[in-house]
């Protein structure tokens, strides 16, 4: 019983107010600590202390975020569309004939480089659970990974690590992996970037909401047993930079278990049918604690835990290890007194444990003016008494000082337009191959090979096309697409303007996909919060996205922010993840990148406008290892025209094919467009040959039309104000590009060698 | 005359079991939820142990489905040549770790999990699930799995070969190490299939990269009607 006698409770709390705490070490600054005290009236135990300094963490109180994310609130566009709205788990929107859908995306980038491959699985883990959470069934997964060079020692663990996770988890748990990005960059060596996103289904009536109302109502813990794993992980793991010591964190990244998981989604859904649950939450980041003080705020304000009876895997674990767990695959549900043995009877046909933990309780008015009362007791002794909205909804929030980074001007200044370009079709015909070749360009099947696309049936886009899109029931014809997209690269030279190209690029593949965009989501990850260059980045990304959504009119729903992105004091370039859902009244009017041997000799279209815009670009980048200029300009207006051509041309059937205009420009795209389908094209660049293949220019695809279709395509074009260009043919076998001084030609072998051989070379060598 | 019914088991862990359950459908079939826990085939006409990682695979593959309660009615019946039974990818892996189907399947030689549209060529046309396809037809269905690789002794597979009990080949080589590019086998009574790639993930144009996959689920029904023995109860 040393063990029982040891532990600090309220009552100890009273009678040694000196006692000195380890608050530093949990994270906390003098200030927050002191505002814990003054709000306790007294100093906090430890198991309290544990309680503030994981809700109060960067990771889980947005406290450098906040004051910039509101700006998504208070800019949202008009619409019907959005159910739930950010704060929540996920936000919902309308999907018309009374479906709903919910998605996040969020990011596991610091776990996923400690122990690569439980730091993604247990990613894809806690986004499909936030999903599960509204109420939602999952029904797709993407992911977004960047990572340093390909060919660097460190990526040869952790790209292999990261992609073996996420495989293990969503395979195992039968979530189609419909697409994401895979991008590499030399600043993300100390710091990949794991951004996991969920899309769910639901009927407008099945939303559930993260409370606890109705006094009497038990609390209970289901799915797994709590034990040592990820303890500290939000508060340290998600908050620190790294640096030598992070060898020794690596036991404190959490262990995932997708079988559990799975079970886990099929017994809450059974759950939520049967109406036995009245609130329900998921423990994710900072665990019970966050469950409880979550739940509790969002319902009556109080409650009261008995925290021996968490079932535990380790028996030696302290009430502040068991409050600051981040065990995987567990949920905490409210249910009423009477539903009880449904609720356990449920649970034990999925064979999972619950436990009555404790029960909602009455507050008095004084107590709920104060924040409402948690109490937690630990075998009899009370070790938590708190208002529990201190610590979920009224943590610290900071105006960090910003300050636009002392390089920029000179970076801008750095124009492309110097690099040495290509002089002979020899150079050119090289450089698109090299191109298409590079890591961050080529074809990611290695990676995506890994991951089931076809579980539950109704996958219609995925990997390699612009956008996932799945149908929505086995028996209707209607569904949604999704993309994310983020360009470091952009937004570090200008991170309003490369946010909004972000943005509009997710925008415009969800658009190539036939669907219309709807809403929103994002995972913004930036450096040190505490480096005012840093918080500039993030302010005008955050701006620039908020600006972006109101003027196209897509909320945006959720998100999260992934802060302290940087290897000692060197930041990764911002990289705002944008992810944007649409949605499609018939999947069967879908559009594929592909050109098809079916379309031979239809018309391929140039829709938008090519400027001589190179900063940022891929191939200054691939070629010349240049970063400068300013990224390509932002028109929104001409995006949702093109958006609108797209969507229009794909329902009244006019396309063959459509595919946006992104990294690499048109070389890439009529590359990929060739070898998708197994059939070449005949194009004609023009007087500029360099720059029609290798400018970035936003706002633009290429479309094949249908014969019968040009002349109505032509009116809709002209009708939408989008410029459509002919600029050649589909067929024959070779990618063939003139000009007018010559041409270059690739057969679509050597192509496919290029295109396809650098990963498989990179990765399969280094077994 | 009523649709033949046929049942599709859910593990602890089954992923393509609505998935099974559609296809089965499609082609005109009753479908019959069976529940692992329970060791009752319901009277249905056959069975589709479909994919996923049942009891999520910790042990080995299929090897404590194997013990599951619906197992004890299904193994004798199946064993006996009276109860059509498809096992795919996972359901495959059941079924040899059941001993209904000799071999194993072992970790793909890559050591990584593949899902690709994969072109196969179906060699045994004669049996209970694949009577609509010809000998020696090209068809490409979906291939998603982490441990595909086909392995038994060579005495096994020399029989296998001798008896025609070869189902499927992979077309070109195995992308998983499977020995004599062996994607599915049969019993000597052929109505027991097993079958590492997913034919009920290519039974829409709309969501799979074919619709080869149907002729599975329209042999059963073909199979059945020709007044083979049916029904669990048969046994």
């Amino acid at each position: 019983m040393s063990e029982v006698s040891q532990f600090d409770t309220v009552t100890k709390a009273e009678t040694t107010p000196d006692t000195p705490q380890p608050f530093a070490e949990l994270g906390m600054k003098d200030d927050e600590y002191a505002r814990v005290r003054e709000i306790l009236g007294r100093r906090p135990t430890s198991a309290e202390l544990a309680i503030y300094s994981v809700m109060w963490s960067e990771h889980c109180s947005y406290k450098s975020s906040k004051v910039h994310l509101r700006q998504f609130g208070e800019k949202a566009p008009e619409t019907d569309a959005l159910l739930v709205g950010m704060g929540e788990n996920a936000g919902v929107v309308d999907v018309g004939d009374g479906y709903a859908v919910t998605f996040k995306i969020e990011s596991h980038n610091h776990p996923s480089y400690v122990e690569p491959h439980q730091g993604a699985a247990t990613g894809v883990g806690g986004i499909v659970r936030d999903i599960l959470t509204m109420g939602a069934r999952p029904v797709a997964v993407m992911d977004a990974l960047r990572f340093g060079p390909a060919d660097a020692p460190d990526t040869q663990r952790v790209l292999p690590g990261v992609v073996s996770g996420i495989s293990f988890y969503g395979n195992c748990l039968g979530l189609p992996n419909i697409g994401g990005e895979l991008g590499f960059d030399a600043g993300y060596s100390g710091n990949p970037l794991v951004n996991a996103l969920c899309v769910g289904v639901m009927k407008h009536g099945d939303i559930k909401l993260a409370q606890a109302p109705g006094p009497g109502n038990h609390v209970i813990l289901f799915g797994s047993t709590t034990g040592p794993d990820g303890i500290g992980g939000a508060s340290v793991l998600a908050s620190a930079t790294f640096d030598d010591e992070s060898q020794a964190k690596r036991p404190s990244v959490q262990v995932g278990d997708p079988f559990m998981e799975k079970l886990l989604i099929e017994c809450s859904l059974e759950l939520f049918a049967k109406d036995l649950v009245v609130g329900i939450q998921d423990l994710g980041a900072a665990g019970v604690s966050c469950a409880t003080t979550e739940l509790a705020a969002g319902g009556t304000g109080g409650m009261r835990v008995e925290l021996d009876r968490v079932p535990l895997r380790d028996h030696r674990l302290t009430p502040e290890e068991i409050l600051m767990s981040e065990s995987q695959e567990r949920m905490m549900a409210i249910v009423e007194p009477g539903k009880l043995d449904d609720f356990l009877a449920t649970c034990a046909k999925w064979d999972i444990l619950a436990s009555v933990i404790g029960e909602v309780t009455e507050v008095t008015e004084e107590e709920a003016a104060r924040g409402g009362r948690l109490v937690m007791t630990w075998h009899g002794e009370t070790v938590v008494d708190m208002p529990p909205r201190t610590a979920s909804d009224e943590g610290p929030v900071y105006e960090r000082p910003l300050a636009r980074p002392d390089d920029l001007d000179g970076l801008q200044a750095d124009d492309p337009t110097e690099l040495e370009r290509p002089s002979t079709d020899a150079q050119l015909r090289e450089q698109v191959l090299r191109v298409l070749s590079a890591p961050g360009i080529c074809d990611p099947a290695w990676v995506t090979e890994q991951y089931d696309r076809y579980v539950l049936g109704n996958t219609v886009l995925a990997n390699p096309h612009d956008g996932g899109m799945i149908r929505i029931t086995d028996d209707g014809d209607r569904g949604v697409a999704l993309a994310t997209d983020g360009n470091g690269r952009y937004t570090r030279l200008d991170p309003y303007a490369g946010t909004q190209l972000a943005y509009a690029e997710a925008y415009r593949n969800v658009a190539a996909t036939g669907a219309r965009p709807l809403a929103v989501t994002n995972c913004l990850n930036f450096g040190s919060p505490e480096d005012p260059a840093v918080m500039w980045q993030f302010s005008e990304s955050a701006k620039g996205l908020a600006d972006a959504c109101l003027q196209l009119g897509t909320p945006v729903t959720g998100g999260n922010v992934s802060f302290y992105n940087q290897t000692g004091s060197t930041a990764i370039n911002p990289t705002p993840v944008i992810g944007v859902l649409g949605v499609i009244e018939d999947v069967h009017n879908r559009l594929t990148s592909s050109f098809s041997h079916s379309d031979e000799g239809a018309k391929i279209f140039l829709l938008g406008e090519t400027r001589e815009e190179l900063g940022g670009s891929a191939w200054a980048d691939i070629v010349h290892g240049h970063l400068g200029g300013l990224p390509p300009q932002v028109d929104l207006v001409a995006e949702a025209s093109l958006g609108e051509v797209l969507a229009d041309g794909a329902d009244n059937g006019l396309l063959a094919s459509a595919h946006d205009l992104s990294d690499g420009g048109l070389a890439v795209a009529l590359a990929e467009s060739s070898l998708r389908g197994g059939v070449g094209c005949e194009v004609k660049l023009g007087e500029e040959p360099f720059l029609a293949l290798f400018s970035e220019s936003a706002g633009r695809a290429i479309v094949t039309v249908r014969a019968d279709a040009e002349g109505a395509f032509g009116e809709l074009c002209a009708r939408h104000g989008v410029p459509a260009t002919p600029i050649g043919i589909v067929g024959g076998t070779d990618l063939a590009l003139t000009h007018a001084n010559g041409e270059i030609r690739i057969g679509l072998a050597e192509l496919r060698t290029a295109h396809e051989s650098t990963l498989p070379q990179i990765f399969n060598a280094s077994r | 005359m009523t649709a033949p019914r046929v049942g599709v088991v859910t593990f602890p862990g089954s992923l393509d079991d609505r998935d099974a359950a559609r296809a089965l459908r499609l082609a005109g079939a009753q479908t019959v939820s069976l529940w692992h826990d329970e060791a009752d085939l319901k009277g249905v006409d056959a069975v589709v142990l479909p994919g996923g990682f049942s009891y999520g695979d910790y042990l080995r593959c299929g090897a404590i489905a194997r013990f599951a309660p619906i197992m004890t009615e299904l193994v004798p019946a199946a064993r006996a040549g009276n109860l059509p039974v498809l096992g795919i990818c996972n359901g495959f892996q059941i079924l040899c770790e059941s001993h209904l189907l000799p071999g194993a399947l072992t970790r793909n030689a890559s050591r990584h999990f593949i899902c690709r549209d994969q072109l196969l060529r179906v060699e045994a046309a004669d049996t209970a699930w694949t009577n609509s396809y010809s000998s020696g037809q090209e068809i490409l269905i979906p291939l998603k799995s982490g441990e595909g690789s086909y392995a038994a002794h060579a005495d096994t597979i020399a029989e296998l070969e001798r008896e025609g009990r070869v189902v499927a080949r992979y077309v070109d080589s195995a992308p998983n190490g499977s020995q004599s590019d062996i994607a599915g086998i049969t019993n000597e009574h052929g109505n027991v299939v097993g079958l590492m790639p997913h034919p009920e993930h290519a039974v829409e144009a709309l969501t799979g990269p074919s619709r080869d996959g149907v002729g599975f689920f329209t042999s059963i029904l073909a199979h059945l009607a020709k007044g083979a023995p049916v029904g669990a109860a048969a046994s």
